[in-house]
């Protein structure tokens, strides 16, 4: 096998505990490689998982939680990576030129990542969408290829009616602006938000306050990064 | 532009972007309804990005078959393929097909005496000259093996001249965007009124079909039977050595008739077995243009640099090293294995480094050049190609496995490439001796050698 990252052969560190186990599915990366992308590891708003030194709810979580329109739609969030220069390397070749196999690198932290936040959690993943001309342009989703990963059953229940392009607006444009999601089947119970990337929060927002209208009963979200 | 009468055949302008090429939609510089036309005109074809064989999958645009290197995408309907070594120019998949021109081939001006040069070649040159005319003329192989600082480039316009005036397209292909970069200009003084362009990752040149190709072998990928004259310079660098899909790139690039000239100043095994075997007709430049021997290198030992490096300092021997050169207002390169290396031998001495991934790369070579720092302190990246006159070269653990017999013999040709100034000093220091040292102390002497029989 060789390195996603530097195409350098890879021994897969295969144990008495793993060999037997059949669901055990090594990262594509080599351990030089693996070290050089960063993992949250503690000390961050329980919130959103931003950085924050004694864990405090972060004044942007304060924030949602005091706006009307989205008080209590996204519980919380957990993000696997922070967004360090190598990071934003990987989404530059995985995202832009569309090398998918990238994500295969980081298969072993994902989900270990979400067992220890979701534990065995019953929640329906439901994956953000991209528009159908992005995803047909990149021949793949993002959010989908990151759900995939978690092998557990996906409702893909949103479609994204508005185009990706978001940037130029401020925070307060965008919070004003109409949600460009549609909720194609509504699904009770509780469900987990899947996203490549976790900056604002808006989009995860946008999504969560549309699936609790529709009758859900908890919403958290689980993204690759937290920038 | 290259254009011949656009109005007594409009097919020129799209024959001028995309003759002999093989691109991506997205690449192709006209509107969708223009495409439209000229694949319902059969103008342009549309292939298939990758190929399904009882081997494996295969990339039609580089040839690769590594299987590590070919990515799977899953969709509902099952999986789509694409290819991950030339994923940098633009993915190629089985949802990104390739589109390939068919249309009447872009006809090129036949400038009679397109060159300005107007030096004289030594007799060594000469001999190698007229091979290469006969070579790009009868669209044969050869493998120029000249020394470096032969004046390889001069050696090529006498042939050059005559396929620009039989309208030949002509490609230069270089493993390095650094020898691109300094080639071109040599080559748009000797033709001036040639269209000449320059090609390499992040180049502000395109081609819109030009007669003369200068590019960097990655860039070749989006070429296919296009060049009637295929030259490779440093064909023995890496990376064009070390990755078979770039060997591909140029093979690819070539029409089926077409003459291939090699030049190298240190053929590795595989070209020497085939130029010995007489697969690959070989003509031997053995003296520089200058007529002086190559500078020799010597072998101080300088055991203590580990421990030295270790405690913050430079080794005394190189720090006289370099004293004496300051003293003498010489000018040189240090090579190092490393970039960590080169930072620390930077701070210690207060000259600036280069290295593959420098973003200032090209300024600080062009500053060197230009004579305004004294000194430049590198990785093996302006081991070849590269040149500057009156300088002295030093090897740092010149036994460090990055410096093969091949590097070495390039870093010494650095040195005394100026007539004025043919004599440079060469030292490679070392914390013992490896055979790449010893064996490019001999290549370099065997060289000399050749050159003084051959004068008498
Ligand atoms: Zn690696
Ligand atoms: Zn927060
Ligand atoms: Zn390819």
């Amino acid at each position: 096998m060789n390195c996603l990252w530097c195409h350098d052969d890879i021994m897969p560190d295969i144990t008495w505990l793993n060999f037997w186990n059949p669901f055990y599915e090594p990262g594509k990366i080599c351990t030089t490689c693996k070290e050089g992308f960063p993992i949250i590891v503690d000390h961050v708003c329980p919130m959103c998982s931003r950085p924050s030194k004694n864990e405090e709810v972060c004044g942007d979580c304060q924030r949602w939680s005091n706006s009307e329109a989205f008080q209590g739609a996204l519980e919380r969030n957990v993000s696997v990576f922070s967004y360090t220069p190598i990071m934003k390397d990987m989404m530059a070749k995985w995202k832009y030129r569309g090398d998918y196999e990238l994500i295969h690198m980081f298969s072993e932290d994902v989900r270990k990542k979400f067992k220890e936040a979701f534990g065995k959690s019953k929640a329906t993943l439901v994956p953000i969408p991209l528009s159908s001309s992005r995803e047909k342009e990149r021949g793949f989703n993002q959010a989908k290829a990151i759900a995939m990963l978690l092998k557990r059953p996906i409702e893909s229940v949103l479609t994204r009616v508005q185009d990706e392009k978001q940037s130029k607006k401020t925070r307060q444009e965008r919070m004003e602006a109409e949600n460009p999601f549609q909720l194609v089947k509504e699904v009770k119970g509780e469900i987990i938000l899947i996203d490549d990337i976790y900056t604002t929060g808006m989009t995860l927002h946008w999504a969560a306050e549309l699936l609790k209208k529709g009758g859900s009963t908890k919403i958290q979200s689980f993204t690759l990064i937290r920038s | 532009m290259n254009i011949k009468n656009p109005t007594e055949n409009p097919s020129n302008v799209y024959a001028a972007h995309l003759s002999g090429k093989i691109l991506l939609r997205n690449e192709i510089p006209f509107t969708e309804t223009e495409i439209e036309m000229l694949l319902n005109q059969k103008f342009l074809n549309e292939i298939r990005g990758i190929e399904d064989s009882n081997f494996g999958y295969r990339c039609v645009r580089c040839g690769n078959q590594k299987r590590y290197l070919i990515g799977r995408i899953p969709t509902k309907t099952g999986k789509q393929i694409y290819c991950r070594n030339c994923i940098e120019m633009g993915r190629v998949s089985t949802f990104e097909p390739l589109y390939k021109w068919a249309g009447p081939e872009l006809p090129l001006d036949r400038l009679k005496n397109p060159c300005a040069w107007e030096g004289q070649l030594t007799v060594h040159q000469k001999i190698a000259s007229d091979k290469i005319n006969e070579a790009m003329t009868n669209r044969t192989k050869l493998l120029t093996w000249a020394v470096c600082g032969a004046g390889k480039t001069e050696m090529l316009f006498r042939g050059l001249t005559d396929a620009i005036s039989r309208g030949d397209r002509i490609c230069l292909a270089t493993p390095r965007a650094d020898v691109v970069r300094e080639l071109v200009p040599r080559f748009r003084k000797a033709f001036p009124e040639v269209s000449i362009t320059a090609l390499y990752g992040g180049s502000p040149d395109k081609d819109d079909g030009c007669q003369f190709v200068i590019s960097t072998t990655h860039q070749l990928f989006r070429y296919e039977r296009a060049f009637d004259v295929m030259i490779i310079d440093e064909a023995d660098a890496f990376p064009f050595y070390a990755d078979a899909s770039l060997v591909y790139a140029a093979k690819k690039a070539r029409k089926e008739s077409s003459s291939l000239i090699f030049l190298t100043a240190t053929p590795r095994k595989w070209i020497k077995l085939q130029s010995a075997c007489g697969f690959l007709p070989t003509v031997f430049v053995p003296s520089r243009y200058h007529g002086h021997p190559l500078p020799v290198p010597t072998f101080p030992s300088c055991y203590s640099l580990k421990k030295s490096l270790q405690k913050d300092k430079l080794p005394p021997k190189i720090n006289d090293w370099i004293a004496e050169k300051e003293r003498n207002n010489r000018r040189f390169l240090l090579f190092v294995p490393s970039i960590e290396m080169a930072e620390q031998i930077s701070k210690l001495t207060k000259y600036e480094y280069v290295h593959a991934d420098d973003p200032d790369r090209i300024e600080k070579v062009e500053c060197f050049r230009k004579g305004e720092i004294t000194a430049l302190i590198t990785t093996t990246i302006l081991e070849r190609g590269v040149t500057f006159p009156s300088i002295d070269v030093a090897v740092i653990d010149a036994g460090h496995n990055v410096f093969d017999v091949a590097a070495l013999v390039q870093i010494a040709g650095r040195a005394g490439r100026n007539a004025k100034d043919p004599y440079g000093d060469v030292s490679f220091f070392h914390q013992g001796k490896s055979d790449a040292m010893v064996g490019a102390v001999k290549m370099i002497e065997m060289m000399n050698n050749l050159a003084k029989e051959r004068v008498k």
